[in-house]
């Protein structure tokens, strides 16, 4: 049997892609994050539509505030940590409401599989009163991306469409359509509506509240919210991808499934209430839908076994909450090793992280490839807690031991160091930066430049200077921008270059003042380039000097000699250059 | 509200068939993800439904990996569960131990890549690899082959997953010239003769 030509294999992500398109967006906005980061990149491929990465979320949403305002249909994409960073733009843009339709597609992380916390970006949805679809499978993300985009028109609002990872990194055979165009809607100048200094939005607040009670009565009768009837002992309340593992685990179980959860959709829970004898609401990660499912006047039952308040959740998990045994399993017996992940072979980052845990210092570090400078055996990293705060809050840590009264001698010694990459620089560490300066703050600030966003899979930045759609752009200078930011002491820096990394360490830490360093050198993924690989002589004196940089491609033999694996070794010499006795060398200087 | 589904009133049974859980694992940067989109397609184009679930991210950087494929005339959740795949193709041999508890007890087969790749933790001597591997695999009924080195004798050592994919062939019931077909059209262009080769060395390996 042959799959007709209008379906196509496609992820969530790309899905959420596919039906923005075919609902006419002109514009799409985003940043890159795990799980949303295919989202824009599979909607800049289509003809006819312009998108962009922007530096920030909040960037993004402004920017796709304005085409919205001018009458455009708009995208924007990110991760859930990203909507906290958009949260200004977004709960105002509740009350000016839209002109062209505006669509966020925002990917939460149940299971934290790459991200710092587990948000449910639901309550961003409750907080700002703005509409939020949940569709459970690609096909419903392409069908819910459609009609968020009318939706948005109609109720003059933005709205959000919700994933978790395992819609946006999940594949289902998706029915795809033709696009259809929408001509900018008209715009005319209306301060009232869009200009929100307090006599206006005292206006458009009671605006919002009237919408959220029009949308309860809407999504009672919008066929986004399905009641399944079967065996009506029990009735199960879910949503997204949520949905899924509930109807394989609990197939005779009746289900209320609820394509929008902001607002919740009152009177056809009420309805589903009266019929079912037992009324549950299952979830993972949040109390977000049975919090405000209670809070609407519902007598919810308690599963016998309790669903996790955390990490992902799967059918038998489900199953196992009403009362079913768990499956039998086998165990390896023995014990097995861990297998982190790792920074690559030839990364630029290592030997910078190498040198800071020489150093003994306190790194404050951000989110990207180089969080991995946490793991063993450089365990370099302090702290890592959001985008742009490792230069923030080595600031924090330099006034808290100057201010501070009883600081241990030993911890006042340690040099305090901030550690960012270029994309993230531009995302949020320009205005850490400024505000280090701006109070005189000292330490030493490293930015890690490899010429590309690296942990999403290589995207372009505004310091690489490569956008989305290949337009002509601007690569920023980070040293002459910390030069017009009056940072006096700014070095550009070689990371391969171990003797430049370690002078450059020398030179900042004697400098009496906030010092800068760029560590400059592209990610080896982007330029995938192979060299001879290199080799231990037998003079090696087992030092593990080279070993404990962490190269995936270094180990020891038996007898505990370094060994380089040549096929993974890429020949960038890192662990030449570490080594105390010169015993490593190049194969091609023979 | 404007859809209501009364399943009672027709006597629809909820869920038609169980539907088959293949989990696939490894290390990050094998070919997991192309191989789990190729089984998916197959079986797409014979007809299942399909759901294919796949985690990246941190966990590309040489990290253990796992993409699940869900085939079947009725499916439901992308996820699995401890004791439930009915299939394990491991790229990988100290990962398939890692991910036995997956292996559904009544009837689960375990296919596994006799390579073992150390990871980091045991190069720089932090951890060790387990000494009996391959021997506690073969006891648990595993089948073994060692997929790299059919790869490299095709003459396309990249192409170890569709060795694999050969030899998971073997076992489900899906047209040859079905996979012969997704292949052609998954694979870059230069690599078709490759890469089918492989998928039959893999398929013979198992006979």
């Amino acid at each position: 049997m042959q799959v007709a030509d209008t379906k196509k294999l496609l992820s969530g992500n790309e899905a959420v892609a596919q039906g923005a398109y075919e609902a006419g967006c002109l514009v799409g906005v985003g940043y890159p994050g795990t799980p949303s980061t295919e989202t824009m990149e599979s909607f800049a491929k289509y003809d006819g539509v312009y998108a962009e990465w922007a530096p920030n979320e909040k960037v993004a949403m402004e920017v796709a505030g304005g085409a919205s305002m001018a009458g455009a249909r708009c995208l924007v994409a990110c991760k859930h940590v990203g909507v906290n960073v958009m949260a200004d733009p977004l709960y105002t843009l509740a009350y000016t409401g839209v002109n062209g339709g505006l669509v966020l597609l925002a990917a939460d992380d149940p299971g934290m599989f790459s991200s710092q916390n587990e948000q449910d970006t639901r309550f961003h949805a409750l907080g700002a009163r703005i509409p939020l679809l949940e569709p459970s499978n690609p096909a419903e993300a392409r069908d819910f991306a459609k009609l968020a985009f009318d939706l948005s028109e109609e109720f003059d609002i933005p709205v959000i469409v919700r994933s978790t990872v395992r819609m946006s990194h999940t594949k289902t055979m998706v029915e795809i359509g033709e696009r259809v165009e929408h001509d900018l809607k008209p715009y005319t100048k209306d301060p009232s509506k869009w200009v929100m200094m307090p006599a206006f939005a005292k206006k458009r607040r009671k605006v919002a509240d009237q919408r959220v009670r029009d949308l309860m009565d809407w999504g009672s009768k919008s066929d986004i919210v399905r009641a399944e009837y079967r065996d009506k002992k029990i009735g199960i309340i879910c949503a997204g991808v949520v949905y899924e593992h509930v109807r394989e685990a609990m197939p005779d179980a009746s289900v209320l499934k609820l394509g929008i959860t902001y607002p919740l959709p009152k009177a056809a829970i009420a309805s589903f209430a009266d019929e079912v004898e037992e009324l549950y609401v299952v979830e993972e990660a949040s109390n977000y839908l049975s919090s405000q499912v209670a809070a609407l006047g519902f007598t919810l039952n308690q599963t016998p076994n309790a669903i996790p308040p955390d990490d992902e959740i799967s059918p038998e998990i489900i199953r196992h909450a009403f009362g079913a045994d768990k499956p039998d399993f086998e165990t390896f017996d023995g014990a097995l090793p861990p297998r982190p992940p790792s920074l690559c072979a030839g990364c630029p980052h290592r030997l910078v992280f190498s040198e800071l845990n020489r150093m003994g210092a306190i790194v404050t570090g951000d989110i990207g490839c180089y969080t991995l400078g946490a793991l063993a055996p450089l365990s370099a990293l302090d702290s890592c807690v959001c985008m742009g705060a490792s230069l923030s809050m080595a600031h924090g840590v330099e006034l808290a031991r100057k201010f501070g009264s009883g600081v241990d001698e030993k911890f006042a010694k340690k040099p305090v160091v901030g550690v960012i990459g270029d994309s993230t620089f531009a995302h949020s560490g320009i205005t850490s930066l400024l505000g280090t300066v701006y109070n005189h703050g000292d330490g030493i600030l490293c930015i890690l430049d490899n010429r590309t966003t690296a942990m999403t899979g290589q995207q372009g930045n505004p310091v690489n200077g490569i956008t989305l759609q290949h337009r002509p752009s601007h690569e920023l200078d980070i040293v002459k921008l910390c030069e017009a930011m009056d940072v006096e002491d700014v070095q550009r820096v070689d990371s391969q270059d171990l003797k430049a990394v370690r002078e450059a360490f020398k030179h900042a830490r004697e400098f009496d003042g906030l010092s800068v360093i760029v560590f400059c050198s592209p990610c080896q993924l982007l330029i995938r380039k192979k060299e001879s690989p290199y080799v231990v002589s037998e003079d090696c004196r087992k030092c593990r000097s080279c070993i404990n940089i962490g190269c995936p491609a270094m180990g020891a033999d038996e007898e505990g000699r370094a060994l380089i694996n040549p096929t993974q070794c890429i020949g960038c010499g890192q662990c030449a250059q570490i080594c105390p006795f010169d015993c490593i060398k190049s194969t091609a200087e023979g | 509200m404007a859809t209501e589904i009364n399943a009672q009133s027709t006597g629809a049974t909820a869920v038609a068939s169980k539907a088959v859980t293949v989990v696939l694992c490894g290390v990050g940067g094998q070919g997991t993800i192309l191989a789990a989109d190729i089984l998916a397609k197959v079986a797409a184009a014979s007809g299942m439904q399909v759901r294919l679930s796949e985690i990246h991210g941190m966990s590309q950087r040489g990290g253990s990996v796992i993409t699940i494929v869900r085939f079947g005339t009725e499916v439901h959740s992308p996820v699995t569960d401890l004791g439930c795949a009915d299939r394990i193709v491991s790229f990988e041999a100290t990962e398939a131990l890692r991910y036995l508890p997956y292996l559904n007890k009544n009837g689960g087969k375990l296919l596994v890549n006799s390579e073992e790749i150390k990871p980091l933790p045991v190069l720089i001597g932090f951890a060790e690899m387990p000494s009996n591997t391959v021997e506690y695999l073969q006891k648990h009924g595993a089948t073994l082959i060692d997929s790299s080195a059919i790869a490299r004798e095709v003459g396309n050592p990249k192409a170890t997953n569709i060795v694999l994919m050969g030899a998971l062939s073997k076992d489900l019931d899906f047209d040859e010239k079905t996979w012969e077909d997704v292949i052609a059209k998954r694979v870059p262009p230069k690599t078709v003769d490759s890469n089918i080769a492989a998928f039959h060395a893999g398929r013979d390996a198992v006979k």
